[in-house]
């Protein structure tokens, strides 16, 4: 199993074509982690694409991604997708399942994944089919098998989205626990509100380029770019119903 | 071969009755041959399935998450054998078996063994390429967050097959199907040997044959509720999962 280390993440001149269209166009970024860390920008900006990169599932185009300094994609990261993709098994066996294929032995595979659980509040259901969870449920078995893995780095892909606002709400304060246990985070999100209270670092997307790369604070009082200001102008009179 | 029935030709309705009720007949009249014919069709059905099922779904499986040279060649050539024309294999695996072929020594021809022996190999592309199918399919779903669990595309196999396991079924069935229902390389290796190799579809074949229509369409009755059952027993299975696992 590969020792490699996750941080610090390096993009350098990181071009990703998808179907010739470049989702993401020399963007060179560097995250040290343990700040948590907002991607924004409008549908289509390459958010996802990025996060997808940085966690090494998509391939560069041009340019690479460097895990402290190497491209040998490192085990200590997880990542948890807008629709957890979850196996035909009990919400217990799926943590267990992702503990087992990182080498964790039996004995303590067990107690890992109940302790998981616990921490998201789904130890009561351990034994129940995973698939007829709640769509709140299965984002908190998402969160419980990412964290399992205990990784240092944990990328969120629109991890509230879709989600009613107590669902969102109980999600949020599991991503809170995971970031105040030590967790490095990176997520992109079109809850302004989300951002605000969980990222210390924004780092802003338009068309495949990054724009902005600034602390949370300064982004949303005062955007560098034009493309931020104006992003933040049209999407944030919808703030108070994504805050939950 | 000629199909002639004493009656049928002029009134076939008639024929299907009687045939009903021959079937009823000898199914309630607990005929001995008739039940060894029945076990004897079941057992290599299912014996052939069963390895054409161990090799072909872990196959199948393995050729939709796996990139390879030549995948593509490989994938044709399944959907194209899909449609293997059983006498072709019923000779190979007779050429093959025959006293002087390669594999003469088993003395296996005419055997029930040299029957299992051309099913399964009639059965694996089929059920390779449907689990393929079904693999692919599923893949496109799985597949981000595997990868992102670290899982590799050997242990992705497994995994894939367990969790497709209900809708796998249904391949595993067609494989099963397959079996019950082939007759030319069964004829051709089996021989239709009285109490030895004689099964539902030569036994039909013979009757029909010999114009005896009425015990041919009896036999075809049974043969057909054999295969009704079998299905409805695995939509119930299916049916209970979907409802139970999601």
């Amino acid at each position: 199993m590969a020792s490699a280390m996750s941080l610090p993440i390096e993009a350098r001149g990181l071009t990703v074509r998808l179907g010739g269209h470049a989702a993401l166009d020399a963007v060179d970024l560097r995250l040290e982690g343990v700040a948590p860390v907002a991607v924004l920008g409008a549908n289509g900006a390459g958010k996802s694409v990025l996060l997808r990169t940085l966690h090494g599932l998509l391939a560069p185009s041009e340019g690479a991604v460097l895990w402290s300094g190497s491209r040998a994609r490192p085990r200590d990261q997880a990542m948890v997708f807008q629709r957890p993709v979850l196996l035909r098994r009990s919400t217990l066996a799926n943590v267990e399942y992702a503990l087992a294929v990182n080498g964790v032995a039996g004995n303590e595979r067990r107690s890992r994944a109940k302790d998981a659980l616990a921490r998201v509040g789904l130890e009561a259901l351990a034994s129940r089919p995973a698939r007829v969870l709640s769509g709140g449920e299965q984002q908190r078995l998402a969160l419980a098998r990412a964290w399992a893995l205990r990784p240092r780095v944990i990328f969120l892909d629109e991890p509230t989205a879709s989600l009613d606002p107590a669902a969102a709400a109980e999600v949020e304060r599991i991503i809170g626990e995971i970031r105040a246990a030590g967790t490095s985070l990176v997520f992109t999100t079109h809850h302004l509100g989300f951002a605000r209270r969980i990222a210390s670092e924004i780092v802003f997307l338009h068309q495949g380029r990054i724009t902005e790369k600034t602390t949370a604070e300064t982004f949303f009082k005062s955007p560098r770019s034009a493309e931020a200001a104006a992003f933040l102008r049209g999407e944030l009179p919808w703030q108070p119903s994504h805050d939950s | 071969m000629c199909l002639r029935g004493p009656r049928g030709d002029n009134r076939p309705m008639i024929d299907f009755l009687a045939s009903f009720e021959l079937a009823f007949q000898l199914i309630s009249g607990g005929d001995a041959e008739l039940w060894r014919i029945v076990t004897l069709s079941i057992e290599v059905s299912l014996a052939s399935a069963f390895i054409a099922c161990t090799l072909g779904l872990p196959f199948g499986a393995f050729v939709a998450v796996q990139d390879f040279p030549g995948r593509r060649v490989v994938t044709v050539v399944l959907n194209a054998l899909f449609g293997l024309p059983s006498v072709v294999v019923g000779l190979v695996v007779y050429l093959l078996l025959s006293r002087a072929g390669p594999l003469g020594s088993l003395g296996i021809l005419f055997t029930p063994k040299a029957i299992i022996a051309a099913q399964a190999i009639l059965v694996l592309p089929i059920v390779a390429a449907l689990a393929r199918q079904f693999v692919e399919d599923a893949w496109r779903e799985y597949r981000e967050q595997l990868t992102s669990l670290g899982v590799s595309a050997a242990r992705a196999v497994p995994t894939l097959l367990w969790d497709l396991r209900y809708s796998l079924l249904t391949v595993v069935l067609a494989g099963v199907g397959r079996s019950a229902s082939e007759v030319g390389a069964v004829m051709i290796v089996g021989g239709n040997v009285d109490g030895v190799t004689r099964v539902m579809t030569t036994a039909i074949a013979l009757e029909t044959s010999k114009g005896n229509l009425p015990l041919a369409l009896g036999l075809g009755f049974i043969l057909l509720g054999m295969v009704l059952a079998l299905n409805a027993a695995a939509y119930a299975v299916r049916e209970w999962s979907a409802k139970r696992h999601g």
